[in-house]
């Protein structure tokens, strides 16, 4: 028999005994969709968990210092080895500076190399001051998801001089923190001004060096930024390692760094650079495309010459964590398939026992072993293909039905609404897939059955 | 393209058609051993309208069974056009069923989850014939039964003597060598057996079909068959050739459709 005749009948016959077959087809659904729900609240989790780590920074990211300053994130600070010591060399390490900042860009697999810039500030806003932290945030917080849930917008460039507030902050400048977007505030900070004698680094004194520092290397002066407004975020994006967090203004990196504001370690890095008034960075963040990528690129970052850190083994814990999760979803979820899939069994087994005389018509029509085994077989692929589609339907209503009620709670409790549940493509049509071969399975027994029911016994049947 | 499993032309009237050479068909009954048919031979050709007579339990549907492929002897021969019916394998035995015989039963055995027209197409869907000369064939079946006008209804919906009709309309369809029919008046009253009896006969006077039927009617087998062929406890008790008054002998173009023929089906 030709597929479409084949299909043809199978529907037909689907149809004539629509309640039973309704029913099977629903126990089908009702098993992918447990599957599918679970699944996806699995997948849904994961990438909820690696959204927020990714925010963090914490995994796709090379935290790089220089052998010069081996000062960890854990603060430890370089020992004062002898003349003699072989690491006396970290000395001549390769300093970490801009023509650094810019070999690291050009390594593959990097998408972004840059510099904390965290400084203390004076806002100024309806006359009034307010003393905190700025901030600088990389390009990469644009899309990375630091500023979902924001009121107002991100930075509209990379050199925007605009600011977002922290939402505890922008209450301290305005009782209606949502007024504030939009409007001016002024940023008063201490800007680093190099000055042009450098000739005096070269002496060999420490005593000098910190002599001229104060005389004229480099000197600190007061100034002002306007800064718009673009938006309030609840959360901290700066939370964090490398000592990154605190801030409680954020502006665009390059706008930051522009800036030239005093920072916290300028002082120390200026004795460090040897008097030089060329800055130098103490730690530089290298972004990476992808956790994978963070291995090769710390391996590039030490043949450089300079120290790393990363958190790669976290993440590799957090995947295993993750598909041990995934593993005993989905094993529950196909429990409830297998339930389907003897549903199946059973109406195919009842449905030959109804239509054996059926059966026997067909085959004294004509009909071969093959043609009464695919016709049972495609009736289960059928209820298969059904119960796939509807299930999956529904898995993905579960999914979001969870989703809704968990950010209602959420929400109650005052913490931005999340979503525990997501479906990807994947997921959808493997279930679909795996709906039709469990039952295809389901259908081997009753069909080859069928098949070999000898015409005159089942002509007999009443 | 499935491949005819009879080769060869038209039959040619008078000529052996089936072959059925000391064919026995025994089975199990728990303890018991029974012999359905024991040791049967005859010989059909082309054209003949056979009655297989007997009292219930004689053998007659076993051994109509055995002769229409349903079932395979224990022991013995049927050739059918040089093929040998129990030796070939169940694929092969499918295909003879489907492209060489016709079934009418007594319980007509319409389907009833599908229309008349459908029942009727059946044939057609398993023998693999194109989409677009389906519909012309199960017209000219329908009509040549008289049934036309009901093609839509389901069984259920038609009376025995239409069932009956519309199911010698199913083994029609495809254009078979041999039709067989078993007990096809036993479940109609006179009126609609004569009906059929009457088309069987047309069937075979016009179209030259070759007519297997089994029946315990012996006056229905006197008027119609052209051989009467006596079963008793399994065994052939009397072969005669009669010479039956035909009630219709001129040739009838309604059944142009229908001719019987070797290449039935998706052949054409």
């Amino acid at each position: 028999m030709k597929t479409r005749d084949l299909t043809e009948l199978a529907f037909r016959n689907l149809r004539e005994a629509i309640l039973r077959n309704s029913l099977t087809t629903l126990g089908v659904a009702v098993g992918v969709a447990s599957l599918v729900a679970m699944l996806s609240l699995g997948v849904g989790l994961q990438t909820l968990a690696s959204q927020r780590l990714n925010k963090s920074g914490l995994f796709d990211a090379v935290f790089v210092t220089s052998k010069r300053a081996m000062r960890g994130v854990n603060g430890e600070r370089e020992r004062p080895r002898p003349a003699t010591d072989k690491s006396a060399k970290a000395d001549d390490a390769k300093p970490l500076d801009e023509t650094a900042r810019l070999d690291l860009l050009k390594l593959p697999n990097v998408t972004e190399v840059y510099p904390q810039v965290r400084f203390l500030t004076e806002v100024r806003y309806n006359g009034e001051s307010h003393s905190t932290n700025v901030l600088g945030l990389p390009d990469s917080a644009r899309n990375n998801g630091t500023f979902d849930g924001i009121t107002g917008k991100a930075f509209s460039s990379p050199t925007a001089e605009e600011a977002i507030l922290q939402s505890e902050f922008a209450k301290e400048l305005s009782p209606e923190p949502a007024s504030l977007v939009g409007k001016e505030v002024i940023l008063r900070y201490a800007q680093r001004h190099e000055s042009s004698n450098t000739d005096v680094a070269k002496e060999e004194d420490i005593d000098k060096q910190m002599d001229d520092m104060m005389s004229g290397g480099i000197s600190i002066v007061s100034r002002d930024k306007k800064l718009r407004i673009a938006g309030i975020i609840d959360t901290d994006p700066s939370a964090g390692i490398g000592g990154f967090g605190g801030g409680r203004v954020f502006i665009p990196l390059r706008v930051a760094e522009d800036l030239h504001a005093a920072q916290p370690n300028d002082v120390q890095e200026f004795v460090r650079a040897g008097g030089s008034a060329k800055p130098t960075y103490m730690a530089l963040t290298v972004r990476v495309k992808s956790p994978k990528d963070v291995l090769k690129v710390e391996e590039a970052v030490k043949k450089m010459g300079f120290g790393t850190f990363s958190l790669l083994d976290a993440t590799r814990s957090l995947r295993l964590v993750f598909t041990v999760f995934d593993l005993f979803l989905g094993l529950f979820g196909s429990l409830a398939l297998t339930v389907a899939s003897l549903g199946i069994i059973n109406t195919l087994v009842m449905a030959i026992l109804e239509r054996r005389r059926e059966i026997g018509v067909l085959k004294a029509l004509g009909a071969t072993d093959r043609d009464v085994r695919s016709l049972f077989f495609a009736e289960a692929g059928a209820m298969g293909l059904l119960g796939g589609i509807a299930g999956v339907t529904l898995g993905w209503l579960i999914g979001a039905a969870l989703t809704w009620g968990t950010s209602i709670y959420l929400r109650r409790q005052d913490l931005p609404g999340v979503k525990i549940s997501y479906v990807p493509w994947w997921l959808a049509t493997g279930a679909i897939a795996f709906a039709v071969v469990v039952s295809l399975l389901a259908g081997l027994y009753p069909a080859s059955r069928a098949a070999r029911l000898n015409p005159v016994e089942a002509l007999r049947y009443e | 393209m499935p491949i005819h499993p009879i080769p060869g032309e038209l039959p040619v009237p008078n000529q052996p058609l089936i072959q059925a050479q000391n064919v026995s068909r025994r089975y199990r009954l728990g303890e018991t051993l029974i012999s359905a048919v024991n040791d049967i031979s005859l010989e059909i050709c082309a054209g003949e309208f056979v009655a297989l007579l007997g009292s219930s339990g004689s053998g007659k549907s076993t051994f109509l069974n055995l002769l229409a492929g349903l079932d395979r002897p224990t022991s013995g021969a049927i050739h059918v056009r040089g093929r040998n019916l129990a030796a070939i394998d169940s694929l092969e035995l499918a295909r003879y069923r489907r492209d060489t015989v016709g079934m009418v039963f007594q319980s007509f055995n319409l389907l009833p989850r599908m229309t008349l027209e459908e029942n009727v197409e059946l044939p057609l869907r398993l023998a693999e014939v194109d989409r677009s000369e389906r519909e012309g064939r199960v017209t000219a079946a329908l009509d040549h039964v008289r049934l036309g006008a009901r093609r839509r209804h389901r069984p259920s919906e038609l009376s025995g003597g239409e069932q009956q009709r519309g199911a010698l309309a199913r083994a029609l369809v495809n254009r078979p060598t041999v039709l067989f029919a078993d007990e096809p008046t036993g479940n109609l009253d006179s009126v609609n057996g004569e009906q059929i009896m009457l088309l069987l006969q047309e069937i075979q006077t016009t179209l030259g079909m070759t007519i297997i039927m089994v029946t315990h009617e012996r006056p229905l087998a006197e008027r119609f068959a052209t051989r009467i062929a006596v079963l008793s406890d399994g065994r052939l008790k009397t072969d005669t050739a009669q010479d039956t008054q035909r009630l219709n002998s001129g040739p009838d173009s309604s059944g142009a459709g229908l001719q019987p023929g070797p290449s039935s089906g998706a052949q054409q």
